[in-house]
């Protein structure tokens, strides 16, 4: 076993951030479980709102995508 | 590195992420910026398809479409409502842009598909451009089409007079970090989902559980075609939106 205590940290953190892209996975879940739940209740309406849709998936993914972006930077800029 | 110590990790056939390399496609040297390599070719490939596609599938101009020429009428039409739709009618205009962004997302996306192929979106250098080129664009237009108005952007008229100026300081974070969140969803997104397969390709070396990871780099792969699609529809769909923000600033 050899190897500097820092970057040990670096990769502990980077595996902690994969939290955050979980976070994102629920928000996105939701945003899409809820359409559907919508969508079934009244299907003549789902077609014009699937642009909503994916711009509520988008948003909801954004947040996860800088915990994403975190880990790229612990493991290639720090 | 101790690699004894890991075991079987070390016995990967290659590692995930050296499809993501960028070689020259003419000898071994240095990359310059006017090197050509494999980025390059599938930038142009990507080019290619999309002239081949829209180029030669209108030149027949019948009344009852080809093949070609269905496919090529689907996705202007495609790109055409969805700007229409979510940026209003006078978006219509800067739909020649919107339909590069898509077309040209959308090929590159699905070219990398190819064994042996190479991605540029899966570069944030790439992704980054695009975004930023959408968000400098969208930003000069707003001013240019509404002044000092496109701030009110900021000055959400619908919050509590009290809420304004917290509201002000959120809404001109989430402007700034719009190139962010737009470049590294597509090239966050694709990257991983290419290495994810070539993760599971490495497992296939091993003889035991090889059954198992090729089934998987199968549903994968038809995973990952969705995504290639979803990806470029949202980069674009995205860019709408902020095109309806620039036209449109007042909420």
């Amino acid at each position: 076993m050899e190897g500097n205590i820092a970057e040990l940290g670096k990769y502990i953190g980077v595996g902690l951030t994969a939290i955050g892209m979980g976070g994102a996975a629920i928000g996105v879940g939701n945003v899409a479980g809820n359409y559907l739940a919508g969508a079934l209740r009244n299907p003549s309406a789902a077609a014009s709102q699937t642009a909503t849709l994916f711009i509520g998936m988008a948003f909801a993914e954004a947040l996860g995508i800088f915990s994403f972006l975190v880990a790229l930077l612990l493991m290639f800029a720090v | 590195m101790a690699t004894e110590a890991h075991g079987t990790e070390s016995s990967l056939a290659f590692h995930p992420m050296d499809q993501f390399r960028i070689t020259p496609l003419f000898g071994d040297g240095a990359v310059h910026w006017y090197t050509v390599t494999n980025a390059t070719l599938w930038m142009g490939l990507a080019v290619l398809g999309v002239v081949l596609l829209l180029v030669v599938g209108s030149r027949g101009r019948s009344i009852v479409p080809s093949k070609g020429q269905s496919l090529a009428e689907l996705t202007y039409g495609f790109v055409y409502k969805m700007l229409e739709d979510v940026g209003g009618k006078d978006s219509v205009r800067y739909f020649p842009y919107v339909m590069t962004l898509f077309c040209f997302i959308a090929f590159s996306n699905i070219l990398g598909l190819l064994p042996l192929s190479f991605t540029p979106t899966t570069h944030i250098a790439v992704t980054g451009v695009l975004a930023l080129l959408v968000f400098v664009f969208v930003t000069v237009l707003g001013f240019v089409k509404n002044g000092a108005k496109f701030l009110e952007l900021f000055w959400v008229k619908s919050a509590p007079l009290a809420l304004r100026p917290v509201l002000a300081v959120i809404e001109l974070i989430s402007y700034f970090v719009r190139p962010v969140s737009h470049s590294i969803r597509l090239a966050g997104n694709m990257m991983a989902g290419h290495a994810v397969i070539k993760v599971f390709a490495t497992f296939a070396a091993i003889k035991l559980i090889a059954p198992v990871s090729i089934a998987a780099i199968t549903a994968m792969y038809g995973l990952e075609l969705l995504v290639a699609f979803i990806q470029a529809y949202v980069f674009t769909i995205l860019t709408c939106v902020y095109l309806k923000d620039a036209l449109h600033p007042s909420h």
